[in-house]
Formats: structure tokens, sequence, C-alpha cells
């Protein structure tokens, strides 16, 4: 199985305090992979640095090496417009751009360099129905997305994620804030795209992780604690903090 | 314990309610002398026509060279502040975001200069002037004005940019967004509303101040026909015919003052009606 995403030696130090250490781990390609943990344990600020979103704090010293089709993507000098657009991120709550419905993915398709008027109609409406969401607002297309419920919202922003034509899509817990209903939804949806494209679900629901994951990284206190396939993580772990958690002694 | 709480929350309620009813009180008598001269005083003729034979010992006349000068002063350093200030507030949020120590730096620079007393902008403008020889005019009033209500308008802004949620910044990026694209389409789309609220009590600020203006705009019988002539000002308009002997030129200091108060009115009550609608059904590009 291929790799699509290669930690090596990461560091990340916000101040004098250390979220990540030595983090090393492979994400594989075309597979869900669940990065779990407890709040706090630098779930997030992993995936963040894998499309360099630490960039925005830059309290935040990162060091070490994130490989993506073998490029660093954590030296300065990487693309990080192309490298942002190569990823799908779908947040803990989603957050709609400020304009229409339409607008949200047609902006991500203008960003991704689509121009003709036609072609950019056909492929809002292609992802609108790939994420679902087609049928409930093909006649409010020019509402404001704000006025969608939250998990209408969450799909919009699925979609727009889609639109720019990635091969990762980032998730940082995408169902937290949905009900029960969309949390399915998305569930479900990760199992057909990853026929496409690669996952990553950051969640501290062992239930989730359970029922989606390929793969299992997981964390504890900013490190790697064990990592490794889905089943042998859940039926046979091997470290002695796994089976604490698993067995729910950390909540 | 329990008795000397109640009677600590009934002091403290009787004294919120006394200052309230005191600013009120004092709110009335300054709206009613307002109106009350203000209306005995105004006219259609008031309005628009100039004074005739001097402003401050003619007796016909208006004060439509107050009126449009001040419009005419106060459009141009609202558009001008806003072209310069909506910039820097997105340049502050958007490209110096996570600069805390710079970023309060600027702000704080910023709330220094807001609280600079305008007579101070007027002298300084004055001393701009006499550097490159601009005369008293329009254009001289227009820069000064501008200086004055612009950190004002950048801090306003700020204050509403500041509100944009980072999630939303991280989303706009993920996308592959850069930061020119983040400030103008997101920021601003996000923001509408408090930034009409802005350049609205910016315009508020401009055209009510008379210390800015008294030595850079100068005063006119005349209406504005060039940006390098003197104009008059509602506020100067009070400042100079309230001082004459003559009731008639007094009257026109009253009308000043009611016309003065009731665009300030209108301004106020239109931005909180803007903001308000705008809050509710957010924006729709």
């Amino acid at each position: 199985m291929e790799t699509a995403i290669k930690v090596n030696n990461l560091n990340v130090f916000a101040g004098k305090s250390q979220i990540l250490k030595n983090i090393n781990c492979e994400i594989r390609k075309k597979r869900i992979t669940v990065i779990l943990g407890p709040s706090g344990c630098g779930k997030t600020t992993l995936l963040k640095c894998m499309n360099r979103l630490t960039d925005l704090y830059p309290e935040l010293k990162v060091s070490g090496e994130i490989l993506i089709n073998e490029k660093n993507i954590l030296d300065p000098g990487a693309d990080i417009y192309k490298l942002r657009q190569s990823m799908g991120l779908l947040s803990q709550r989603p957050y709609p751009l400020p304009m229409t419905i339409y607008n949200n993915i047609a902006y991500a398709l203008k960003l991704r360099g689509v121009r003709k008027k036609r072609e950019l109609h056909k492929l809002v409406m292609d992802y609108l129905k790939q994420a679902a969401l087609y049928d409930e607002v093909r006649n409010r297309l020019r509402e404001p997305a704000s006025r969608l419920s939250i998990g209408q919202q969450q799909r919009l922003c699925l979609a727009r994620g889609l639109a720019v034509n990635p091969e990762i899509i980032l998730a940082d817990e995408p169902t937290s804030a949905l009900d029960p209903i969309s949390s399915r939804f998305i569930d479900e949806k990760f199992q057909e795209l990853k026929k496409d494209y690669t996952i990553v679900v950051v969640t501290h629901v062992l239930r989730q992780a359970r029922r989606i994951a390929d793969n299992v990284i997981f964390m504890y206190l900013g490190e790697v604690i064990e990592q490794g396939p889905a089943t042998e993580f859940f039926e046979n772990p091997k470290q002695e903090k796994t089976k604490l958690y698993l067995e729910g002694m950390f909540n | 314990m329990k008795r000397s709480l109640k009677i600590e929350e009934t002091v403290f309620r009787v004294l919120m309610i006394l200052s309230t009813a005191f600013i009120l009180l004092i709110l009335g008598v300054i709206m009613y002398s307002v109106f009350e001269k203000g209306m005995k005083a105004i006219s259609w003729e008031m309005l628009t026509s100039i004074p005739s034979g001097g402003y401050y010992y003619g007796k016909g006349g208006g004060i439509l060279n107050a009126i449009t000068g001040s419009m005419a002063l106060a459009f141009g350093a609202t558009i001008l502040a806003f072209v310069i200030g909506l910039p820097v507030a997105l340049y502050i949020n958007v490209f110096l975001h996570g600069k805390k120590k710079l970023v309060n730096f600027i702000r704080f620079i910023l709330d220094l200069i807001w609280g600079i007393p305008s007579i101070v902008y007027g002298a300084f403008g004055f001393t701009l002037m006499v550097l490159i020889g601009l005369q008293t005019s329009l254009l001289a009033g227009i820069v000064t004005v501008t200086l004055f209500i612009l950190p004002i308008m950048i801090r306003s802004m700020d204050e509403i940019l500041r509100t944009v949620p980072t999630g939303l910044m991280e989303a706009a990026y993920s996308l592959g967004s850069n930061k020119s694209e983040l400030a103008f389409k997101i920021f601003t789309r996000q923001s509408v509303s408090g930034i009409i609220t802005a350049v609205l009590l910016s315009f508020g600020r401009a055209i009510g101040d008379a210390a800015s203006v008294l030595f850079t705009a100068g005063y006119t019988d005349n209406l504005p026909n060039s940006l390098m002539e003197p104009v008059a000002t509602l506020p100067l308009s009070i400042f100079f015919q309230l001082a004459s002997p003559v009731p008639e030129v007094q009257a026109r200091a009253y009308a000043s003052a009611l016309v003065l108060t009731v665009i300030i009115l209108i301004v106020s009550l239109f931005s909180r009606g803007l903001g308000k609608r705008y809050h509710k059904t957010k924006i729709n590009f």
C-alpha cells in the first residue's frame, strides 16, 4: 500500500511548552486514517501541520519533516497555496463563506482556475449532488449560505472542500457539532469517498473511530503511542496506554 | 446579611436610575433648546439661500453656504478616510494576524491619536498648509478632517474585523486563498454592516467638528465651487453667527444648529437600522 503522507520527527513548540513530541507516522493512500486520542493531546495540531494552517499562529514553532509526494511541505519554500488546494478541510463546526450557497462552491472552483460560466455552473451542481445537498438547496442557490442548518452547512463545506479537487481530505472532528443523522451521513460519505481520496479524521469519539477507521494513530499528551491497522489496534493493542484508553480509563 | 444585601441592591438601583434620568434630562434640555430656537429660525428661505450682506452683519438670506460646504467637506473627508482606512484595518487583521505584540502596539497608537483634540489637528493642518503653500480651502479642510477621522474610522472597522472567527480564516486558507483574497473577499463581506456603521460614525464626526476646519477650511458666504477656495461649514456657522449682536444673524446660527443636529440624528439612526438589517439576514451577494 502506498504512503500519502509521511511525518518524520515532527516537533511543535508553543513558547516553552511542547505540543507535539517527535511524531513519526504514516498515512496510507485511499484509506481512512483516524487520529484518536483524548482532548488536548495534539491531534488537531498534527492535522493543521499537514496543510500548514499552523502558519497562522506565529507562536507555534514547527520543526521536522512532512513528506507528501516526496516533498517536504514544511520547507519554507513550499507552495502553500497549491498544497492547501491538494487537501480539503472539514472543521469542527462549519464555516460557510459570507456569500451565497452557489458562490461558496464557485469561489473554490475559481481558485482552482475554472473560469467558464457554463463549466462553473455544471461543476457547482455536481459537487452539490456529491454532498447530497442538491435536492435541498436547488431552489435557494442565491440565498446566503448562513441560512442553512448546521448539518447542511457542513455538507456544503464538504462540497466546497471537494471542489478544489484535492487528493487528501482532512477532517477535524467533523461531526462533533452535528445531529445524529447528519453525522451518519458524513461517516457514510467518507466510506464512499475513500475510493478516490486519502482521508484523515481527527476524533476523540471511540465509537466513531471503530466505525470508520482503516488505520489508527493513537496519541496521548503530544506523543504517538501506537499506530497501525484498525482491526489490530482495537482487537489486539500492544501498548499499555492504548489498552487503558480502549477500556475507557482516560475519560 | 440578607437584609444588608437587599439595602445595597436598592441603593445601587436608585443610583443607576437617578444617573440615567440625569443624563436623559440633560439631553432633553439640549434638544429642547436646539429645536425651540431652531424651529423659530428655520424657513424655506433659510435652507435655500446664502447670507446676503455678509454673514456677520447682513440680515437677509440663509445658511445654504454652510449646508453645502459641510456636506462637501464631510463627504470628501469620509471617502478619503475610507479609501485609506479600510486597507489599513484589513492589513492589521489579515496580514498581521497572530503578531499580537505589534498589533496591540498599533491599536494603542491609534487609540492615542483618536484622543488628540481636533484643534490640534486644525493647527497641524494649518502648519502643513503653510509648508506646501496651500490657502484656506475646501481641499485643506478635507485633508485635515480626514486626518482627524482616520483613527476613528480605522479603529471602528478594526473592532468589527477582529470578530471574524479564526475558523473562517482557516476555511478560506484551506481552499487556497491568498491574503488579499481573504481580506477583500471574505473579511469585508463578513463585516459589511460593521464597516458601514464605521463609515457613518466617521461621517458624523466629520460634519460636526468645528475646530479642525477653523484655520483650514475658512469661512465664506459663497457656495463651494472649487477645491481651492474656502468653504463655510455648519459648526463654524454657529460659532461665528451666534456671537453677532444682530438677532437675524443669531437666528442663522440656531438654524445651523438644528440642521446639524438633524443630519447627525439621521446618520446615526440610519447606521443603527442598517446594522440591524444586515445582522438579521446576513449578507447576500
